[in-house]
Formats: C-alpha cells, structure tokens, sequence
C-alpha cells in the first residue's frame, strides 16, 4: 500500500495532515478497477471492526466522521465499528443487522466494501451481499477457530460463485500472536476449503483491533511474511467480468416514442447480460421461437458495431415481430435452454417453511413466471457439507428443488452463466423475496436422483 | 469499460426496471447535481423516448432562486413534464407548524408534502439521487427500497437484494423508493458530470456571497428565511455549494474552484465528508437520516 511517504513537494501537512489522494491523477481514478468484496464470518468476530480499521488506515474516513467518532469513545479506545454500524439498533446492541456498503479508493484500485452480518437470523443479508462480491473476507476469531458460522458463510459465499478467499485469522494479539494457533486454524480451514473447492484461499493473521496486518505489516507478526490484508487486496486480479460466456439480453422495457418524427421506431431497451452482440447479425426471439436480424446496436442514441457485457444497450430488429418485456434475445448459435422443469439450489430466506408443492413466482431478471416447487431433493448440512434427504426448507437452509413453471423460462445453469442462472423466488400475494435461487439443471434428463447423504459438494 | 461506464451501466438498467416494472413511477427532482445527473441517466435509458415519468420537485419554499430557476430551464430542455408541489401548501392545508428558531429549516417537512404528492398522484416507485456513500443510514439502504402504505422505512424488514435481480412487487399502498446512484461516491458524480459535460447551477461554483458564521465555523447563505439577530457575524466570502438543498440548512464551503476540474482537485484534498461540510440537519442528531427515513423521507 502506498502509505510510504509521497515526493515531499505534493504535501502540506499543516493543512492536509491526512491526504495523500492528491498525488495521483484524477484519468487514474476513472481507469481505475474495482473490487467488490464482502466481510463474512461469525458475530463478535470482528467484522466491523476490521472494515473500520482499512478505511481509518487507508486514510479513508473524513475528519467530521473522526470527531463523531471521538465524541462517543467514552474514554476508551474508538470503537471502528461504529463506522459500518449506521442503524440505531446496530449501535445499541453492538452488532451487525443489515449489509452496509463501504466506498473507498486507494493508489491502486476502488473498492466497494459490504459489511454483512454474522448471526445465523440474518443470513439472507449475507447472501444479498455475496451475491455481489468478487471477493470474501472469511474472519475467524484465532481464540475460537472454525465454527459453525465460517462453514456456513463459506458455503454461501462458494454456492454464489466467489473464487477468491481471504481466511482472515483475526484477534491475533489475543493470543500472543502465537503461529502455532494460526496454523492450526489455517490446516482445519483447508479442509472446508478441498470440501468446497474453493479455487483460491490466502489466510492473513492479523488484529483488526490493534491494526496489525490490516493496511501495514506488524512487528508482532514476524514469523509472516505474507503480504497485509490491503497488500492482498489491491493485488487480487479483479474477476475479469468481460463475460466468456454466450451472448445473452433480456428486454426489459420497449422505447416507442410514436413521434411525428418517429412515428414507426420500436427498439428493445435492456442490459447486454452476457457475452458481446454484433450488429447484423441474425438473432432469436426466445420464448416466442422466432427468427430475425439485430438491424442495430444504440447506445444514447449512436449506433455501434458492436456492445458487450454488462453494457445498458438499445436493440433495433429488422423485423416487426412480437416482442415484449421479460423476452431474450439470442443468437442462433448455444442457444439457452428453453424449458418448463428446472432443478435448482435455493437459499430460503423466508420464516415459513418452503415444503413441496408451495406456489410462488419465479423473477428472472425482467421476467416473472408463476410455477410451483414439485420435489425438494435435498437439504446441505452446514456442518457436514453432506446432502440430506429433507421434506422442507427452513430459513436460511440451502435446499436443491425442482420446479415447474407456468410458461417457458429462458435459461441457463449457474455455472455456465451467472447471469441466466440465477433467480428470486417471490410470494405472488406480499411480493416478498422468499428464496435466491441457482440453476443446476435445465434438462429433466440431467435432473439429480434425490441423493442418500451423498458427500461431494458441488452446484 | 471503464468504471464510470458501469456505473452508468447500472444506473440505467436500475431506470428500465423502473420503467418496466411499474405503472406510475415519477423522479424527484431537486435541482442539485445528484438529481440532474439522474435527468442525464434518464436520457441514456429512453431516448428517443419520453421519460416514462414526470420529474417530480417538492419545493420547500426556501430554495435559491438559481435553483428553481435552473430546474424550469432543464425541464424545458428536456421537454419532460415537471410538477411541483410546495411545502408552504402542506402547511396551511395539514395545519402545520412552521419550523422556528435563527436558522427555521423546512427540510422536515417535505416529508409531508412528498407523502401527500404521492398519494395525490398514485405513485408506486420514487426514483431519488440518493447514495450511499453520503451517510450511514443510507449506506444501509436497498436500491429498490419498499415502504409501508405511510412511506415508512423499516430498515430491519428489507427484502433481500440478490444480484442485480430488482423485486418492485408491492401491495397496494405502498410505494417503492429507488435509488440507481446508490453506488456512485460524490468524486464518481462529480467526474460523470465532467465526462457527460453536464451543465449545474452556477451556486456549484466559487462565487462571492454574504455569509453568516454559525457557531461551528460553518458559513449560513444570507437569506431572507433566516432569523438573525445583532449577535450575528455577517462576512462576505468565495464560497460554493458542495449539496444544494434547503437554504436555511445547507451551508456553504469556501472555495475558489471556479471550474469543475477545480471541484474535483477540492474534493480529492477534501477531509471532511460531504453532508459533514454542508448539512446542519445531521448533526443535530446521530441518527437524524435514519428517523427521517422511518418516517417516510426520501
């Protein structure tokens, strides 16, 4: 981290005794990457307190901020996490209810940060937050090790896709920053990790409290050479998002202004969800089956050539065919399934259980279907990893289904497309999101036989 | 694509879903930089189209006139329709009282007058510039965020938000606030602005003005809403506004950028956060966002 004093001459210090953002160029910031990565792991781990920390040590907190935090220090040392903690509850009771978002920049990148939190009751805050990160921050407190809370989250945060892994050993100076701790912690971590095929896990001991490890190295921690928790931050590839995957687009909404100037323009509003679209090229309405040409590309009203993911596009087609909001709009090569069955890992969100036979609607992005869950073919013990038989899905339990739906759905699995393959279940009466939901299979054939305490663990 | 791009990229698509979702969206509008860069947004998602929305201003009676003014011209521009409704009318009609003291801020109130307009129109979805960078109330909020049938907020009931799948599935009565800036950091409106060369008030750039030093340090606009008396310091400085809102509540910083480059280079150097430097209504208490938004604020 480029804590290391800037050339003399861009500092002030008596006017800015905190600043060193104004050294880099402001082109920098706009070509900037940016990593979104969320803090998981149980309650009183320290969460807060480390996302604190990173944005008082990166100079990131403003001085007003600062002040409100000294008023309530009370004599003791300043409470970080005061700074994530914005709800009144949260404050009363020390902890953390719902995701806080964190803006921060650095030399090297911008980072959002998402402060979910720890108990078991508010899971599904956590889900919505790794629903969104490229990377998580998985906190351990070294006097406990792993516990129930950092499989779990660990599970969540693997099933919705996250390939990188920091296992954050936290409360190090509670333990006299003793290695042999820290290892052991690191070896039972491993085997959740080989469980869950975790692509990439860097541990870091560190104290969010005392700020060892977080943005600079400790000298309580000699025996690690690793880099900080920063370090490790800014230097992680950021998910190269520009999408391998198929073409896919969804119209979410039908510009037709009905001018005197423009009086026949029909173009399909909506976000390039994968892959890249030419212009000219020849493209299929989904569900409707019909064929036509992509006439044009606009984007604020210039045509392109080309638009790739996750770019907000307009499409015009050659063709006055039929199409609304919800419908795709695909190539004619790897075309998505097209289907009425669907297998699927849900995270229950609701405090009614789900059970077998439950109506409810499927919202697929901008399209909304009713369908009905048929089969639930199993539950994940989060302390085993294994797949139980189980004839209903409480809050927060990871369950694979079966579902029927009303009218064809254009998908794809989860892991071939983490936009098509994913979905909310929601009550068609309340309008309430009931569960997140991951394709598995589209293909009845590739369905899974209800497993008996099957191990392996994969989406 | 740059980081700005995606960001747009987000914004916009958060817009379409607005559009595709409900039947009687309307922006609010309140002529500050957030808000017009949300008008800039609009444009991008359904041109050439209309906006499949009125631009929607709850007029505390306390605006500067640069404001009100620029708000008149871009609507006129845009050619959209613009409504206004008056807090001034909410309190006669409600029988309210009207706030006190040296500095009577009207900012409470537009509660009212936001709830009254959106029942009075049916509204289901309020689009608003709000982000969550600018407090940790709002650092705490969803990009659709569901109120109750009295605007109320209730921060430990929000649905989950899973990817970039938005639920605006609401029973009658209640009404969806949506926030498609909610990720962008003032410097990433600031450096949009530049980008989209997007024109602002001129109250957005150093100029001189007649000043009241509050006991905090921080400079009050002159105005004729504010309550003065001979204790009072009146100074005339180079100021600018960093946030325009209600006059008798937002206060001014002292600035010689004159140009949005300017801007940018101050707000890089800037240590003190953005409702911190300008908002007297914050930090009269420390969960003042959150209780306005329980109780149905913006």
């Amino acid at each position: 981290m480029g804590l290391s004093p800037a050339p003399a001459s861009f500092f002030n210090f008596l006017k800015y005794p905190f600043s060193h953002f104004h050294i880099f160029h402001i082109q920098r910031i706009i070509n900037m990457d940016l990593l979104r990565f969320i803090t998981c792991g149980s309650v009183d781990d320290g969460k807060s307190t480390l996302i604190g920390r990173l944005l008082y040590d990166s100079d990131s907190v403003s001085l007003d901020v600062l002040a409100m935090l000294e008023k309530r220090r009370a004599g003791g040392d300043v409470d970080l996490a005061l700074l994530t903690d914005g709800l009144k509850a949260e404050r009363e009771q020390g902890i953390t209810i719902d995701v806080a978002h964190k803006y921060f920049t650095t030399p090297r990148r911008k980072f959002i940060i998402t402060d979910a939190p720890g108990h078991v009751q508010y899971t599904r805050n956590m889900v919505t937050g790794a629903s969104n990160a490229d990377l998580a921050i998985v906190l351990v407190d070294a006097r406990q090790g792993i516990i129930e809370q950092t499989r779990r989250h660990t599970l969540l945060a693997s099933l919705v896709g996250i390939r990188h892994f920091v296992l954050a050993v936290n409360k190090m100076d509670l333990v006299g920053y003793e290695e042999s701790i820290f290892r052991q912690i690191v070896a039972d971590y491993q085997l959740i990790a080989g469980r869950l095929h975790l692509p990439e896990v860097v541990a870091i001991p560190l104290s969010a409290l005392q700020g060892d490890n977080v943005v600079r190295p400790s000298r309580h921690l000699p025996w690690y050479t690793g880099p900080s928790l920063l370090d490790h931050l800014e230097r992680v590839p950021a998910e190269a998002d520009a999408n391998p995957h198929e073409p896919r687009f969804q119209v979410q909404y039908v510009i037709r202004p009905q001018t005197e100037e423009l009086p026949d323009y029909r173009a399909y509003a909506g976000r390039i969800q994968s892959g890249r679209y030419r212009a000219g090229e020849r493209v299929r309405i989904l569900p409707s089956g019909l064929e036509t040409v992509l006439e044009a590309i606009e984007v604020n009203q210039q045509e392109v050539a080309t638009a790739e993911a996750p770019q907000s596009v307009v499409l015009r087609l050659r063709d006055d065919v039929d199409v609304s909001r919800g419908d795709s709009i695909v190539p004619l090569s790897a075309p998505p399934a097209l289907t009425r069955e669907l297998e699927a890992t849900l995270c229950w969100m609701d405090e009614r259980p789900l059970k077998a036979g439950r109506k409810l609607l499927i919202q697929h992005h901008a399209a909304v279907v009713k369908a009905a869950v048929t089969t639930l073919v199993d539950r994940t013990n989060v302390a085993t990893f294994e797949r139980v038989a189980a004839d209903e899905a409480q809050l927060n339990d990871i369950v694979r289904v079966r579902l029927k739906t009303a009218r064809p759905l254009v998908a794809d699995t989860y892991r071939d497309n983490r936009a098509t393959g994913a979905f909310i279940l929601v009550e068609e009466q309340t309008g309430a999101t009931l569960a997140a939901g991951l394709i598995t299979a589209t293909d009845p054939e590739a369905f899974a036989a209800p497993a008996e305490n099957a191990l392996a663990f994969s989406i | 694509m740059d980081y700005l791009d995606r960001l747009e990229a987000e914004a916009i698509h958060i817009l379409r879903e607005v559009a595709g979702q409900f039947e009687r969206p309307a922006l609010l509008f309140s002529g500050g930089k957030d808000s017009i860069a949300l008008t800039r947004l609009a444009e991008k998602a359904f041109r050439p189209g209309k906006f499949p929305f009125p631009l929607v201003h709850i007029d505390t009676g306390h605006n500067f006139q640069e404001i009100l003014d620029f708000r008149d011209e871009l609507a006129a521009e845009l050619g959209e329709k613009l409504l206004v409704r008056k807090v001034e009318d909410t309190i006669r009609e409600r029988g309210l009282r009207e706030p006190g003291g040296k500095y009577p801020s009207r900012n409470p109130l537009q509660t009212y007058t936001l709830l009254d307009v959106i029942e009075e129109f049916g509204f289901d979805a309020c689009i608003g510039g709000a982000r969550r960078d600018e407090e940790k109330a709002r650092a705490k909020e969803r990009i659709f965020s569901v109120r109750d049938e009295f605007g109320q907020w209730d921060p430990r009931r929000q649905r989950p938000e899973l990817w970039n799948i938005y639920n605006g599935r609401i029973q009658k009565g209640e009404n969806v606030r949506v926030f498609p800036i909610s990720n962008w950091t003032e410097l990433d409106v600031w450096n949009y602005i530049q980008r989209e060369n997007i024109s602002l008030p001129a109250i957005y750039f150093s100029h001189e003005r007649e000043c009241v030093v509050l006991p905090s340090g921080q400079l009050l606009g002159l105005s004729e809403h504010l309550n003065l008396d001979d204790t009072d310091e009146i100074v005339s400085r180079r100021v600018r506004f960093r946030t325009v809102g209600d006059s008798t509540c937002t206060a001014a910083v002292e600035s010689d950028a004159a140009t949005i480059d300017d801007i940018i280079q101050d707000l890089l150097l800037a240590k003190v956060s953005e409702r911190g430097a300008t908002r007297l209504d914050d930090n009269f208490s420390e969960t003042g966002m959150e209780d306005r938004k329980r109780n149905g604020y913006f």
